[in-house]
């Protein structure tokens, strides 16, 4: 039974569940289907980038960068917008994730090609890729009367009740859970993370994993940017600040352990949901701005101390192979 | 050498020449001395200042500038005004401390000097011209709220973060004028840190908190424009009304879309406008510069000198669909 359902996921889902009925006592508008609708939809930019980072701290890296990433891409594609109104979507789109997979690319080189720790690559190309908004903008912002309609107007598309942006995330969620579970590079970046040294002798080029992670990263901070900048129809230097420490903290909620090689896809999604129902929750509780970070930073915390107990007998799964008697062991 | 000769030589003709101001000249000239060049925000005050001049009669303006916004590049520019003997400079100063030595030189050398939008330090000019004052813009916020509220209503107000200074001391203000708007309750004060997704977020809150909400009053530049959004999301058009401080610029679509009735800020044409009429005053009609002075503007009224002898222009300029169009392109 417990080989269906995950350990870990099974509680984070129960921490939710506990967690809208609190709400839903104080706030009772909250958990109608309208309003978690909502929720997940305002949630969709966290998972998609948590799924992206989720990869990346797998193979024992982490990406810093997502959120300038994110910025830069949106400012982009927001003055290529303002220059050729009559690009279509889908070209835009493209171009974000191009972009974005640029330079997500950058910071896999570096990784790969110069050893340096991905948190000092990321760190220099965070700012660097801020500081480049500010150049390509003149610190200027691109307003919504500026943008084309059809430009602010697709994250919003509904499409069989639910607003197109969340139909993005659901397709980026599936897509990593067939990625990671079906395909080689999946199985790899687990290997990567788990033991880079037996991951070598199984014939994995370790750099060449982490390189690839990046490049996914980047691609999809790249269309979250297209996406952000559509949603709240304003570009500016400072637009998703601080937003990467967010992303970070929906992995680790989620279960995706910092030394690597541990976590799943549906972890990232419900660390993300879990972050995005208190960030919407706080607003309508009619808690003290005041106390408002201390207790996202206590549900964080907390989070992870139950990770840290749920996870310690597991130990390092390197083939798929070696997980299965573990679990039916329990 | 020649270039520094042929200036000691000219700044000795303006000194030789200050004993008899503006009879030797038909022109009284006065330097309109802005940040950089290039900047729709300045350009506006430069027209401000045209109009001003244009009432005046015998006045030419000189809207000067260095190209990027350095005290390097105004120092220079100032040190070319004093060679060029004006008679008054206006500044909006790219440092507080670092201009006021070139000017002093040019105080010494006779000419007015008074600093508008971006102030100098009391040593290095005669006066101050702020755009409006906290007291004014706490008035201001709520009665945007209120005017369009006439049987009263519910508002609440959407602040960047609970450290900012600048937003606190608006809201303060706006509290002490609260009896004066009879009906109209503060259902809450939220803040969006300046960050458009936090805001959008706290403000589509208060809209679930407070269904009969009727105004959202965000006096900061993201915060308005992210309510303005959120109102738009939530099809809360023509119910919840957007207001507070913005740019023209960035407040376009929402004055469009109809989630904004109206916003203010400062009016660029009218300090333009003002702080040419004050260095005309200063300069030509020998007014003296002293705390408590009420100095004349033309059509803005009069300036009241503070202990700094600095002084408030006027309310925030209200901008709405009337004039969004002329302003959006400027600033």
């Amino acid at each position: 039974m417990t080989r269906l359902i995950p350990v870990r996921e099974t509680i984070l889902a129960a921490a939710i569940l506990v967690l809208m009925i609190l709400i839903a006592w104080r706030f009772p508008g909250f958990v109608a289907p309208s309003n978690l609708a909502n929720v997940f939809n305002d949630t969709a930019p966290l998972i998609i980038l948590a799924l992206g980072q989720m990869v990346v701290i797998l193979t024992r890296c982490i990406d810093l960068s997502v959120a300038a990433n994110l910025a830069l891409t949106g400012m982009a594609v927001a003055m290529i917008n303002v220059a050729m109104p009559g690009l279509p979507i889908p070209v835009i789109i493209a171009i974000a994730i191009g972009l974005g997979a640029v330079m997500g690319a950058i910071n896999g080189l570096l990784v790969w090609k110069l050893a340096i720790p991905p948190i000092v690559v990321t760190l220099g190309t965070m700012t660097i890729y801020r500081g480049m908004i500010f150049l390509i903008s003149d610190g200027k912002w691109v307003n919504s009367h500026e943008m084309s309609p059809a430009f602010t107007a697709f994250p919003r598309a509904e499409f069989l009740g639910l607003p197109v942006l969340s139909w993005i995330a659901i397709a980026c969620v599936i897509g990593f859970a067939v990625m990671m579970s079906r395909t080689p590079l999946g199985r790899s970046v687990f290997a990567v993370g788990g033991n880079p040294h037996a991951a070598v002798y199984t014939g994995i080029n370790v750099g060449k994993t982490q390189f690839l992670a990046f490049v996914i990263s980047g691609a999809l901070a790249g269309l979250t940017g297209y996406l952000w900048v559509s949603r709240f129809a304003v570009a500016y230097v400072d637009i998703a600040g601080g937003f990467e420490l967010e992303v970070v903290a929906a992995c680790v909620i989620g279960g995706i352990s910092i030394a690597g090689g541990i976590g799943s896809v549906g972890g990232a999604v419900l660390g993300a949901i879990f972050l995005g129902v208190v960030k919407n929750a706080l607003p309508v509780v009619n808690i003290s701005p005041f106390w408002q970070l201390a207790i996202s930073g206590s549900a964080i915390l907390i989070a992870v101390a139950f990770n840290a107990r749920g996870g310690r007998t597991k130990g390092r799964i390197i083939l798929k192979s070696a997980e299965k008697p573990l679990e039916a062991a329990e | 050498m020649s270039v520094l000769k042929r200036l000691v030589t000219s700044v000795a003709l303006a000194g030789a020449m200050l004993g008899t101001p503006a009879l030797a000249q038909d022109d009284v000239r006065i330097a309109l001395v802005v940040k950089a060049l290039g900047i729709g925000f300045f350009e506006a005050a430069a027209e401000g200042a045209e109009e001003a001049a244009a009432e005046l009669g015998n006045v030419e303006i000189i809207y000067t500038g260095p190209t990027d916004t350095t005290a390097e590049g105004q120092i220079e520019v100032i040190n070319a005004l004093i060679a060029q003997q004006v008679d008054a400079i206006a500044i909006s100063a790219n440092d507080t401390d670092a201009l006021v030595p070139a000017l002093k030189r040019a105080m010494q050398r006779g000419i007015t000097v008074i600093s508008w939008d971006s102030g100098v330090a009391p040593e290095g000019r005669q006066l101050h011209l702020n755009p409006s004052s906290n007291s004014l813009i706490g008035n201001m916020i709520i009665k945007l709220a209120a005017d369009h509220l006439p049987e009263g209503g519910d508002v609440a107000v959407l602040s960047a973060t609970t450290t900012s200074t600048n937003q606190n001391i608006w809201i303060e203000e706006m509290n002490k004028v609260m009896g004066n708007y009879p009906g109209i309750n503060v259902v809450s004060t939220v803040y969006g840190d300046d960050l458009a997704d936090k805001s959008y977020r706290e403000a589509t809150g208060l809209m679930q908190s407070f269904p009969d909400l009727d105004a959202i009053i965000a006096p900061t530049s993201v915060g308005i424009v992210a309510a303005a959004q959120a109102v738009v999301d939530a099809g809360k058009v023509g119910e919840v009304n957007v207001t507070g401080l913005g740019l023209p610029s960035e407040m376009a679509g929402a004055i469009e879309s109809g989630a904004s009735q109206s916003f203010a800020i400062w009016n660029p044409i009218d300090l333009g406008y003002s702080a040419t009429m004050l260095a005309y005053e200063l300069s030509q009609n020998g007014v003296e510069v002293a705390p408590g002075a009420e100095i004349p503007m033309g059509r803005m009224g009069a300036l009241t000198l503070d202990e700094n002898n600095e002084g408030a222009m006027a309310d925030p300029f209200v901008y709405d669909a009337s004039n969004i169009d002329q302003f959006k392109s400027i600033f």
